[in-house]
């Protein structure tokens, strides 16, 4: 019995922090601005769509991977995948949660945008100290 | 992450969490050298293992209440966190022990299981708690919000797992897999809270809400 309430606290609280962990590693990259290159690759002229997401992972899985934001993305996609879980099931009774699903969608989509910058610029890093060796 | 936290100037402000993770290193070359000297079945092993792990769970125990101290320290509100801090452990100690007083021989061995097992719990109520008061004062500082959300995630798997295996005990060889990736958790997202984040930017916690503010 007790460990059972146990087990329900802890899932209620894990689903909690992983929520808001992922919600402020987004918020972290939030306020940095894609460069026109980005913007061109991924298709993303104004604002970014939760459709987007899937696009942009593929480019991010074609650069190389920096040691920094590899568990990053990987939380992400698995919060992208959670979003997904909720806008197919309880979102499709509750209309606002519909609608914050999509805004979280969309802000998961530019995150892996500016983690595909990052990694152009980790490349080129990389490039250039070969050149110079 | 020490590595981390020394390169980003940032050890002594946060000397708990540095301790607890040089802790961590030390206990496991200590785990590795009685593994490798008396085998994984032996007795020594077996206790090295568990004091070892009440030690840590002790240790992070109070790392998480040197972050109240962090979000509580324009109210100098340190003196109190620590004597609550004793005092709550005392009690989880009597809890454990009165638990393992009711269930028969070998109450040493039980006792240190059953403190760390539910160390674990109050560790997850009590950060759980300092979220809520994270959120409630505003706090801002992303570095110290990414340490409670991340502390937060490692304890409740923990705690989750934990109850997972009481309830049910043929889980227990997949539940064994587990635990390195939860093990991975705390030095990974800590360092790269110390790398990626000065200790002066900010973040709005309102944004982080589950339930939008």
């Amino acid at each position: 019995m007790i460990a059972g309430i146990i087990l329900v606290c802890s899932i209620v609280f894990l689903l909690q922090f992983f929520v808001s962990y992922c919600r402020s590693l987004i918020a972290a990259s939030s306020k940095q601005a894609l460069s026109p290159e980005v913007r061109d690759v991924t298709g993303i002229a104004q604002s970014a769509t939760g459709e987007d997401f899937a696009r942009v992972m593929q480019l991010l899985r074609l650069c190389p991977e920096s040691p920094e934001d590899r568990s990053r993305v990987q939380a992400v996609g698995a919060y992208f995948r959670l979003l997904n879980f909720v806008r197919s099931t309880l979102a499709r009774i509750m209309p606002a949660l519909r609608a914050w699903t999509e805004t979280e969608r969309s802000q998961c989509a530019y995150f892996a945008a500016v983690a595909l910058e990052r990694r152009i610029a980790f490349s080129r890093d990389m490039l250039a100290q070969q050149m110079d060796a | 992450m020490v590595v981390c936290s020394l390169l980003r100037g940032s050890f002594q402000r946060y000397l708990a969490l540095n301790c607890y993770m040089l802790a961590c290193i030390f206990v496991s070359v200590g785990r590795f050298r009685v593994l490798f000297t008396h085998g994984f079945g032996s007795q020594e092993y077996a206790f090295f293992y568990y004091y070892s792990d009440v030690f840590l769970t002790i240790g992070l125990y109070f790392t998480l209440t040197s972050l109240y101290a962090h979000v509580f320290e324009e109210m100098a509100a340190e003196k109190s966190i620590r004597f609550g801090s004793i005092l709550l452990l005392l009690g989880t100690a009597l809890f454990s022990f009165a638990i393992v007083m009711q269930s028969g021989p070998r109450i040493a061995g039980r006792f240190f299981v059953e403190v760390s097992q539910n160390l674990n719990f109050v560790g997850l109520i009590l950060t759980y708690v300092l979220w809520a008061a994270i959120l409630k004062l505003r706090e801002t500082r992303t570095r110290l919000i990414q340490l409670v959300l991340s502390l937060g995630i490692f304890f409740s798997l923990l705690a989750a797992s934990f109850a997972l295996r009481n309830l049910y005990p043929a889980l227990h060889s997949v539940l064994q897999s587990l635990y390195p990736v939860t093990g991975c958790i705390l030095p990974m997202t800590w360092a790269y809270a110390f790398w990626r984040f000065p200790e002066d930017a900010r973040l709005v916690p309102s944004r982080l809400a589950v339930v939008p503010r």
